[in-house]
């Protein structure tokens, strides 16, 4: 039996297609509420395949991907810098802290009177959000650097340097990669939320409303299935990076 | 320099050159003293086992002599030179955390050379002349966490041999290993120790362990540590098993166990 185990999360998918297809054959719900999966899909394959969809799935890719761009290149450096001395980030932590447990969301107002309304906007305030959760953890990864290995690192007579870069650095980094992976979902939802609400033309948030307006369901869960797939897409692409670059993560 | 250093305290009759001096060293921890103007002498080319109570300061005074630790006062000199002149290797108890995982086996042999500059196609000359001394026979082309606990204090004690160190501190390094791994190791590094006549300091809490694989055991009171005794154990090498059951190793065992249960009776 053990072979089919790969199989196995694939039960939970077809579970759930089927329950639905009652649910739109028993007519549980309004059928204009809740679209048949066949429904559903073909507005996913059209969409996807030439339509609008496409192409706001793509803006969002595109906004997510520089937001979490600008976050990792601020954030990394400067983890880094924070965690190697432990005091230094003592000294902010409660900042950091701070902003990371206000909703992003509270930001915007701040940023659309910064950057007006436009992409900018969006982009700075999921880089912003995103760049607090990969701080905190490249940080932690760096402060928690097993000091066996640092001592190890220091009888061998490396310098405050090449520990820094030989050693602190690669010990941080699976915590580094929660942070990527924790900030590039946090990234999305603030994308998708300002893509509906931030004077947006496109986008998958855009789309969402937009089909919610027309009362165009089957492409309303299109586009939030788009969506999903996406975050769940971005999470399994930082998943095999870190897989393939840290491979002695938890070993 | 120093002149003419003081023997080591409890000594031998038989002179000989000091390699590390270890002078007037004290260490308190939050008022705790655990050293107080302690003077020892370490002979060159020879194994020193540490053995002593728990706690009575024994990674304390290796960690102090390999420079992992500050001392509060004294001074230690490797032949009248200071630690920064000097190559040494040190081994830690705790294989798993000294090792680097990102680095194959041979890579983390090598970091040291890598530390020191030396370029990348001696570095491999001398690894591969470093195996063969050893006669190690395990694939060093895998990572740490896919090898055994042995293997990997192995590769460790390796890293610290890489350097071809005047002088090699290892802190139980056996005490994650199993029973047949350690003897295994006991083995390896009675080898080194032939191969090379690194000056060694062992700290060992196996006290058939400590006697088998040293010329001198090192008994430490509590603290504040005092030497509570220097033995002699001049059984030719290699031992063996047999080794174990010969009276004179029994008789010095014996003695250590003596004076040892005496310095615990005490605290
Ligand atoms: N960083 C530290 N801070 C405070 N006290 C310490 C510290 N390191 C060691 N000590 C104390 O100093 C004493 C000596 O410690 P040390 O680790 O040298 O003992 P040890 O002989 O190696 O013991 P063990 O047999 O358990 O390995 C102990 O009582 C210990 O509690
Ligand atoms: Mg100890």
């Amino acid at each position: 039996m053990k072979r089919f185990d790969p199989l196995l999360p694939i039960i939970g998918v077809v579970g759930l297609i089927v329950i639905w297809s009652f649910a739109v054959w028993g007519q549980v719900v309004d059928p204009v509420l809740l679209p048949s999966p066949t429904k559903t899909f073909w507005a996913l394959w059209k969409g996807m395949n030439g339509g609008a969809l496409g192409f706001d799935f793509l803006k969002t890719v595109q906004r997510t991907a520089i937001s979490i761009l600008i976050a990792a290149a601020i954030a990394l450096p400067l983890g880094i810098v924070l965690g190697s001395s432990e005091r230094l980030y003592r000294s902010v932590e409660f900042v950091i802290d701070f902003f990371r447990s206000t909703p992003a969301s509270a930001m915007f107002p701040l940023f659309l009177v910064l950057f007006g309304v436009g992409d900018k906007t969006k982009i700075s305030v999921a880089a912003f959000g995103a760049m607090l959760v990969i701080l905190f953890n490249v940080a932690y990864g760096v402060m928690n650097a097993r000091k066996t290995r640092l001592l190890a690192a220091k009888v061998m007579g490396a310098s405050r340097l090449r520990v820094l870069t030989d050693v602190m650095l690669l010990e941080s980094l699976p915590q580094t990669f929660i942070g990527l992976r924790n900030g590039v979902s946090l990234a999305l939802v603030i994308i998708v939320v300002a893509e509906m609400f931030i004077g947006s033309t496109d986008g998958l948030g855009h789309r969402v409303f937009e089909a919610q307006q027309l009362f165009e369901m089957p492409d309303m869960y299109a586009a939030i299935f788009a969506a999903g797939a996406l975050g769940y897409g971005f999470n399994l692409l930082f998943l095999l990076v870190e897989r393939r670059f840290v491979h002695w993560s938890g070993k | 320099m120093l002149e003419t250093p003081a023997g080591p305290p409890g000594g031998t009759p038989a002179p000989e050159r000091a390699h590390v001096t270890i002078r007037g060293l004290s260490k308190r921890f939050n008022n705790v003293v655990i050293y107080d103007k302690f003077d020892f002498d370490i002979p060159r080319g020879t194994l020193i086992s540490v053995f002593g109570p728990n706690g009575c300061g024994k990674s304390t005074l290796i960690n102090m002599i390999a420079g992992l630790i500050p001392v509060d006062e004294g001074e230690i000199l490797f032949d009248g030179k200071k630690l920064s002149e000097i190559k040494f290797g040190y081994v830690f108890q705790n294989y798993r955390e000294a090792l680097f995982p990102w680095l194959r086996a041979i890579d983390n042999i090598e970091y040291p050379l890598k530390v020191m500059q030396v370029p990348n196609v001696e570095r491999r000359a001398r690894s591969e002349k470093l195996i063969a001394n050893l006669g190690v026979k395990i694939d060093l082309k895998r990572y740490p966490y896919e090898m055994s606990g042995g293997q990997q204090q192995l590769v460790s004690i390796m890293r610290a041999l890489i350097v071809e160190p005047e002088i090699l501190f290892l802190d139980e390094p056996f005490s994650a290993l199993d029973y047949e791994m350690t003897l295994f190791m006991r083995e390896q590094l009675q080898r080194v120790f032939q191969e090379t006549g690194t000056t060694t300091v062992l700290v060992s809490h196996d006290l058939e362990e400590a006697v088998y694989l040293a010329d001198r055991v090192l008994l430490l009171s509590r603290h504040p540590a005092l030497v509570a005794d220097y033995v002699r154990y001049d059984d030719a090498r290699p031992r063996t098993d047999a080794t174990l059951s010969e009276p004179e190793f029994i008789r010095v065992k014996a003695h250590c166990l003596d004076v040892f249960q005496r310095e615990v009776r005490k605290g």
